[in-house]
């Protein structure tokens, strides 16, 4: 009973990191409907960034977020405005974005690449923050991981409330489901995909920014995070917060009992047994409505 | 019409000659030394501790000492370049082109084992020295009886499982520590060779391996393996990890205060960000590789190279990479010419002195190396091969985290 509390508690923490680098991608990809490859690269560049401020200016990295969350905001922002824009204006259908957005995203993902390893080098980045053991329930877990587990938890059932609940959260999944209707009724698409392309920028930089603080991180790991994201998006639905949020949960708590249970060299063999098998029953996801 | 065209083409054909004149009188005065090496891609973070910038530190060296004495005349170095981005294709396409187009002189190597093994063949084939300090192969004798201008620096792997187990026999020996080891391997080719030879000699002597698990490359969670490591109650971990996983065993040890008396960890605890990241904490913790720091030559060049680079060398295959370039530069004051066969032939047989003391290669490898380390304060000792001069006393038990 121990173990299995024990096994549920550490698998909800790094389930809750697998949701929080996954959700601003299923902002972007399902909202916005731009397919960032270049979102790792962000999420490196958060972590870049609090690492300067924590290690240059003596900064807290949870202080950081103030700073370095509102950043993510505005360069998604004008990223869309600037570059994905036209892009958007020009595809013809959805097919033809996403291949559009994704050759795009797959240059910027050199640029970033390449301005980080000119600013601060290849070398491997590691730094402690609120490395210090709390005990749960007889478990033992870090504090920096479990903060990141509540922020998701904050950022995902936050956001499901606005999309669900608001008359601004229904324009935006009006978007999502049929961008030309939208336009009908009233819905400045235009303004709307930039303002959602840029809260998953936001979001995936208070994720870097958190993830820092006990993850071993360089200027070209950037894919890493974008392939666990990616799975985990479509594992729980694209552009649905509570699917990303389930699945990253599932995840973690599936990682974490093959480990304890069965073998720890099995776990990356046990989530794509759940990527493959959810792909079968649910091509949509765990969350996701079958395309219409 | 006609004649300008003419009179163009022959202003073209004589700037050009006069370029390849002016090319050819530089060429005079310069050593071309060219390198392949990794600063995109995954393999970026190593090539950019260990290698990239000990090339730059010594060519800066060399050319701040006015040169390179080939035959009583002090030739300057000048480096070309290229980025391989971490693909094995590209490197030996770049080795190639900075033989046969640059006409580089020397070549210096790529950055891993994987990647020097790839590059044997062409550096062979095109007549270069190889000086594969990053290269970690049980096959080395047999390779440099193959490709001869293929020279190991790093000592091979069963020579630091055999330091390994060495050091581990002596403090349970002296009483220091019981006969139970928890050991945990990253699933790759580098885990599996070395947690699979150190099974074999811990087995032989006489401890019983409590915990013997591997876990994929890239995992970002290590405290369920060492809660399970931890359930032994063993006096030593033993870990076959890469750097990412070197610092999350660090530090899911230290959240679940995991603490045994010997605390071995991969690739990567000879980092300085190691020491900066743990600080006091790292006290104690051994480690694959190591330095003599009481040297005058390693106390200088640590320093020199946080002067020059702006951070510390890694203590493992830094130092040993400036050397086996002072090597080269030796080798090629001796001979006296940009001869690379006899270069190659005074690599492999003549002695050196360097940084970290007299280097002689027997039958291609490098017989100066350190299997294990320790950090001691500020500095990585190596502690094993016990019987060599210079080996640090291991420090039994490890003190508590900080």
């Amino acid at each position: 009973m121990t173990l299995a509390l024990d096994i549920l508690l550490s698998g909800l923490v790094l389930g809750g990191m697998y949701a929080l680098i996954a959700l601003g991608l299923t902002l972007q990809y399902g909202i916005a409907r731009i397919m960032n490859l270049s979102y790792g690269e962000c999420l490196v560049a958060a972590a870049f960034g609090a690492l300067f401020l924590y290690a240059g200016l003596s900064v807290s990295p949870l202080l950081g977020l103030i700073l370095v969350v509102p950043a993510g905001f505005a360069l998604n922002w004008l990223l869309f405005r600037v570059v994905l824009t036209p892009l958007v204006r020009r595809a013809r259908n959805a097919a033809m974005l996403e291949v559009d957005s994704i050759l795009a995203t797959f240059g910027l993902l050199f640029v970033i690449q390449g301005v980080m390893l000119v600013a601060f080098g290849g070398q491997l980045q590691s730094y402690s923050y609120l490395s210090v053991p709390v005990h749960i329930l007889g478990t033992t877990l870090a504090l920096n991981r479990i903060i990141a587990l509540i922020v998701a938890l904050v950022i995902g059932l936050g956001l499901y409330l606005l999309l669900t609940r608001t008359r601004y959260g229904t324009a935006l999944r009006a978007i999502a489901v049929n961008p030309a209707a939208a336009q009908l009724v009233g819905i400045d698409m235009h303004a709307a995909s930039a303002l959602a392309f840029a809260a998953g920028g936001a979001i995936v930089a208070a994720g870097g920014v958190l993830v820092s603080m006990f993850l071993t991180f360089s200027a070209v790991m950037g894919v890493v995070f974008t392939m666990k994201a990616l799975i985990v998006v479509i594992m729980g639905g694209v552009g649905n917060m509570l699917g990303a949020l389930v699945a990253g949960l599932v995840l973690g708590v599936a990682e974490t009992a093959v480990a304890r249970l069965v073998d720890p060299g099995l776990t990356l063999a046990v989530t794509y047994a759940i990527f493959l098998s959810v792909l079968l029953w649910r091509p949509t996801g765990l969350f996701g409505r079958p395309a219409r | 019409m006609r004649i300008t065209v003419s009179a163009a083409l022959r202003t073209l054909a004589v700037a050009a000659a006069a370029v390849s004149l002016a090319g050819a009188a530089q060429a005079q005065d310069t050593i071309k030394i060219g390198w392949a090496i990794s600063k995109t891609g995954p393999f970026a973070p190593g090539a950019g501790i260990t290698t990239l910038p000990n090339y730059q530190v010594w060519v800066k060296d060399v050319n701040d000492a006015g040169g390179i004495n080939v035959g009583g005349k002090k030739m300057k170095i000048e480096v070309i370049e290229y980025d391989d981005r971490s693909n094995s294709e590209e490197m030996i396409k770049a080795v190639e082109r900075l033989a046969t187009q640059d006409k580089v002189d020397f070549i210096l190597p790529p950055w891993s084992t994987g990647m020097n093994l790839a590059a044997a063949p062409i550096f062979h084939k095109l007549g270069y020295p190889q000086l594969a300090v990053t290269a970690n192969t049980n096959k080395a004798e047999e390779l440099h009886k193959r490709w001869p201008g293929l020279t190991f620096w790093l000592g091979l792997p069963s020579e630091i499982v055999d330091g390994i187990v060495a050091t581990f026999e002596k403090i349970k020996k002296d009483g220091k520590i019981n006969n139970k080891i928890a050991m945990i391997s990253v699933a790759d080719q580098f885990g599996i060779e070395m947690s699979g030879a150190a099974r074999t000699g811990l087995k032989k002597a006489g401890f019983e391996i409590v915990y013997d698990k591997s876990y994929p490359f890239g995992s970002q969670d290590m405290q369920p393996v060492l809660k399970d490591a931890q359930a032994g109650s063993p006096d030593v971990l033993l870990a076959f990890s890469y750097p990412p996983d070197t610092f999350a065993i660090t530090d899911a040890s230290k959240v679940l205060a995991f603490n045994p008396k010997v605390f071995f960890v991969g690739v990567g605890t000879a980092f300085p960000v190691y020491k900066a990241k743990y600080g006091e904490g790292a006290e104690g913790v051994m480690g694959i590789g190591g330095s003599d720091a009481s040297l005058e030559g390693v106390k200088w060049y640590i320093k020199h190279h946080k002067d020059v680079i702006g951070k510390e060398p890694d203590r493992w295959a830094s130092p040993i990479t400036y050397a086996s370039l002072q090597v080269l530069q030796q080798a090629i004051e001796r001979v006296g010419k940009l001869d690379r066969a006899a270069v190659t032939k005074e690599i492999n047989t003549g002695s050196f002195d360097t940084i970290i003391g007299k280097i002689k290669l027997e039958n291609g490898l490098s017989k100066n190396i350190w299997a294990v380390g320790q950090w001691h304060g500020a500095d990585f000792y190596g502690v094993a091969p016990l019987d060599k001069a210079g080996a640090k006393p291991v420090t039994v038990p490890k003190p508590a985290w900080k």
